[in-house]
């Protein structure tokens, strides 16, 4: 069932169009995250729904209501944003009670709320601190708990974790999801940080220049791409992409060389016609190193190696690199000659439209 | 070693600024302690504290202490409410504002003697003045401003002449303020009105005391106004402790008791810092 409903949403500034037409349907009690490059809307995008930037077009509906023109004061949203935003004249209990005592609670409702919001945040020592004599992490709690107090329909947060360092971030992330599972309210997550979007979502939603690129569960965005931007976004390290050549049509088959080798693509994987120019996309860990008789040849230029596993980076024939996930305690060395087998189940084809025209095989 | 070269390379200075203190410090202490009367020169005898008993026992005295404080505290008021509320309402951007924050700090740049003429004889004067032409339009007898409200008069100009200063200070500290507070506090349901109560206010707390504190330096001193439009009058109405020192020495030509009124004034400014220091200092902790 639909909770929050986004039609055709449009943001303008003077000279530059930030959002262009946004759709999008939120469940209740769902996990969505925005995620995208910087400059491609997302965060105006959740500004628009909090209200606090107005939308040029387009309506923005909550529980079956229209709020498209409410005040942000009166859309019953609560938001956590990357600043933390506390309150600096006011201690923490002040901070957790601020919204609660403008919307004349009663004290005693008062008290028991902010009590148990601060029991569940660890927050019951710094109670009468200020913002300034807390630690980054403790602020973030205390902003999450500014908004989990008010019990809104709907939490935002505006890249909460990124003035965190590394290991807080991990942390708070856990947290976040916990707190979602707790709690089961609706949240919209903005967020740069790609592991952020996987880990946290239910459903992921990727921007560009101000349009939804696709939405769909982290493992959805991963193995379906829509187009060469989300396969490239998502990931880390990066999709390789090589552009084939030779290509023949068959009937059954499509038929192209990667550098020399030959694949051949079952037909039934190609969506529409059969293209006349493709790039191939294989991400680092469908390929594999093996001794000989691979069906590509490179030379390594760097290993990474991050413990548990490493990342060759091969220079290939034609001065293309290309990222092979290896075992963590391959042997590799720099300038060594190796050969590489392409999982061919696993390669996404585009167009030279960006598009892909590929489909994963249905696991039997 | 190193202590003493910087202590000699310090000296200069330090005894430069010592001297400068010193010096006029000590000669109006000096004077006030002697006879001292333009009009009969060569009886400079010492007197003891004689000239602080005349100038106490003034029949301007006790006016001129209340007319100090009450100037001080009058155009302190005016100046921090409305340059608070003025500041805020010009901290949103509108069509003009550039034009109207130069206009709001202009009278700063007019020197106090301008300032009290241009009221005395464009804005208070009973016959050609503006206030004067708004009662008769309406059709109500004019006020003689400078006559039936002496001292209302001066705190009038004297408050126009330095809400710009606190205008500039409190709008150079709204700019400050972190537009993503003001945002989770309308998130968190705030009104303008709450948003300016609870968080802009606090905000100000600090440019307060500092306009306060600056203020009351030069409040303490305020002559030129007086001067050029009151005289002091009628009787001692308008007169402050600057106008009376000056009264003192230069139209009774008593230069003891000026001295022993300009250590009075000292005294004076030390307690009246000493108690506005507690009570806005508090805000400086913050």
């Amino acid at each position: 069932m639909t909770y929050l409903k986004i039609t055709d949403l449009q943001k303008h500034y003077d000279s530059y169009h930030a959002l262009r037409g946004i759709n999008l349907s939120i469940t209740e009690g769902e996990f969505v995250v925005f995620v995208g490059p910087s400059g491609c809307g997302k965060s105006t995008l959740l500004r628009t729904i909090a209200g606090l930037e107005s939308s040029n077009g387009g309506t923005i509906e909550l529980d079956g209501r229209d709020i498209t023109e409410l005040a942000s004061s009166k859309r019953d949203l609560a938001m956590v944003f990357q600043s933390y935003a506390l309150y600096p004249h006011m201690t923490v209990a002040d901070n957790l009670s601020f919204a609660l005592r403008l919307a004349k609670i009663p004290d005693a409702e008062i008290q028991e709320k902010v009590r148990s919001v601060s029991a569940s945040l660890q927050l019951d020592p710094l109670l009468e601190r200020k913002p300034k004599e807390l630690s980054g992490g403790q602020r973030q709690r205390v902003a999450i708990g500014r908004a989990i107090v008010r019990q809104p329909k709907v939490f935002l947060f505006d890249e909460p974790l990124s003035n965190l360092d590394a290991a807080l971030r991990v942390q708070m992330r856990l947290e976040l999801a916990r707190l979602h599972k707790k709690l089961g309210t609706t949240m919209v997550y903005v967020t740069h940080d790609q592991v952020e979007a996987m880990t946290l979502a239910d459903r992921v939603v990727i921007l560009n220049a101000g349009q939804i690129e696709q939405v769909g569960t982290p493992l959805e965005l991963y193995r379906k791409p829509n187009s060469r931007f989300v396969a490239e976004f998502i990931g880390t390290p990066k999709m390789n992409l090589i552009p084939a050549d030779k290509i023949t049509h068959k009937e059954d088959e499509f038929i192209f060389d990667l550098f020399g080798h030959t694949i051949h693509f079952p037909a039934n994987r190609i969506k529409g016609e059969q293209p006349d120019s493709v790039i191939v996309g294989i991400r680092p860990e469908h390929l594999s190193l093996v001794a000989e008789n691979g069906d590509l040849t490179g030379r390594i230029e760097l290993v990474e190696h991050l413990g548990s596993e490493a990342y060759a980076h091969i220079q290939l024939q034609n001065d293309q690199t290309i990222i092979v996930k290896a075992g963590a305690r391959t042997e590799l060395k720099d300038g060594q000659e190796v050969h590489i087998n392409v999982d061919v189940q696993e390669i996404i084809l585009f167009n030279n439209k960006d598009q892909v025209i590929s489909v994963i095989p249905e696991e039997a | 070693m190193k202590r003493s070269i910087t202590r000699l390379l310090m000296a200069p200075s330090v005894i430069l600024l010592l001297v400068w203190m010193i010096i006029p410090l000590s000669m109006t202490i000096y004077f006030s302690t002697i006879r001292y009367n333009l009009l009969y020169p060569g009886q400079n005898n010492f007197v003891g504290l004689m000239n602080f008993e005349f100038f106490i026992t003034d029949p301007g005295f006790i006016p001129a202490v209340a007319n100090t404080l009450i100037l001080l505290l009058s155009v302190l008021i005016i100046t921090v409410v409305l340059g608070v509320i003025l500041s805020a309402l010009i901290d949103k951007p509108f069509f003009g504002q550039g034009i109207v924050r130069v206009l709001l700090i202009s009278p700063f740049f007019i020197m106090p003697t301008v300032n009290a003429l241009i009221w005395k004889n464009m804005m208070m004067n009973p016959v050609y003045g503006i206030f004067a032409w708004i009662s008769n339009s309406l059709g109500f007898e004019p006020i003689d401003w400078l006559s039936s409200y002496p001292l209302m008069s001066v705190i009038i100009m004297v408050s126009w002449q330095w809400l710009p200063f606190a205008i500039l200070v409190f709008v150079t500290a709204l700019q400050s303020q972190d537009t993503e507070q003001k945002e989770a506090a309308q998130m968190d349901g705030a009104t303008g009105f709450h948003i300016f109560r609870y968080l802009t206010i606090p905000h100000l707390a600090r440019p307060i005391a500092v306009v306060v504190m600056i203020e009351t330096i030069f409040l303490l001193a305020v002559f030129a106004e007086i001067f050029v439009s009151t005289g002091g009058g009628p009787g001692y109405d308008s007169t402050n402790l600057a106008y009376l020192i000056y009264n003192q020495a230069l139209l009774q030509y008593d230069v003891g008791v000026a001295s022993a009124g300009g250590l009075f004034a000292v005294l004076l400014a030390n307690i009246v810092a000493f108690f506005l220091i507690r009570a806005v200092g508090k805000n400086l902790t913050v």
